[in-house]
């Protein structure tokens, strides 16, 4: 599942780096109904967690209200050089991970 | 005579619209209920909280939101939850920010769908249990969920 991440390289120690998200995913509500009439199962992410040398910085828990490709964009306080990892379960459970190395210097 | 006639007429032209409106949905009753839940039915003070919308929409599928709160963002002193409710989509939760102080910035921004033109709130619960919110108006000409 394709997603893209926004996040610099590097920061000075103390820097509020922005960090921006977008993943692929249709956030299907469960309101729809699809040609058949029947209601199309609701398929969404339910959370997104970011974590910073493996403490947690960002949560957010989607709802079907989130529009499809979920977009989120939030912050990040750097202290050292080490991994930005960002995890995001959907609603059957299936998580996925992407990781991104912030140096700080 | 001619007045019941006007009524019959004026009732008949606004079955359509009754019609329209049996879909089980948020009511700004049923977001209060939902934004209670979130509080624990704490108090809730105006201020400090600013969200940021478009106030005219053209397509309610994708609706850019920002939410940010003044705070220092230190442990002792830190935002650790922000929640956005509405009052017209079938749901009226829409998204929870959990925040953390190393975060930095309590700013935070995303893309939501937006069932109508509608009051957006923003309720941010800060560490020391407080709760501030603000809400903003916002028009929508294509709401989402209409369209299948």
């Amino acid at each position: 599942m394709a997603v893209l991440i926004n996040i610099p390289e590097t920061a000075a120690p103390g820097e509020i780096v922005a960090i921006k998200i977008l993943i692929q995913h249709p956030m299907e509500t469960g309101f729809r109904t699809g040609s058949d009439g029947a209601l199309v199962p609701r398929d969404i992410i339910e959370t997104v967690v970011c974590l910073y040398r493996g403490e947690e910085v960002f949560r957010a828990d989607l709802f079907p209200a989130v529009a499809a490709n979920p977009f989120l964009g939030f912050h990040l306080r750097a202290e050292e050089t080490g991994e930005v990892a960002f995890v995001w379960t959907d609603i059957v459970g299936a998580t996925s991970r992407e990781f991104r190395t912030l140096t700080v210097a | 005579m001619t007045l019941s006639r006007r009524a019959a007429v004026t009732g008949l032209l606004s079955l359509p619209w009754i019609l329209r409106m049996t879909p089980a949905r948020a009511t700004p009753e049923t977001m209060q209920g939902a934004l209670d839940a979130f509080t624990g039915g704490a108090s809730v003070r105006e201020g400090r909280v600013t969200l940021k919308i478009p106030l005219l929409v053209e397509n309610g599928n994708s609706v850019p939101l920002s939410v940010s709160v003044e705070s220092p963002m230190t442990p002792e002193d830190h935002v650790e939850e922000i929640a956005i409710f509405n009052e017209l989509n079938p749901l009226p939760d829409t998204a929870r920010f959990h925040l953390t102080p190393r975060a930095g910035l309590a700013a935070v921004e995303t893309r939501i769908r937006l069932n109508g033109s509608q009051t957006v709130h923003a309720v941010a619960r800060m560490n020391d249990g407080s709760h501030w919110s603000t809400t903003t108006n916002v028009i929508v000409t294509a709401p989402a969920c209409r369209e299948v």
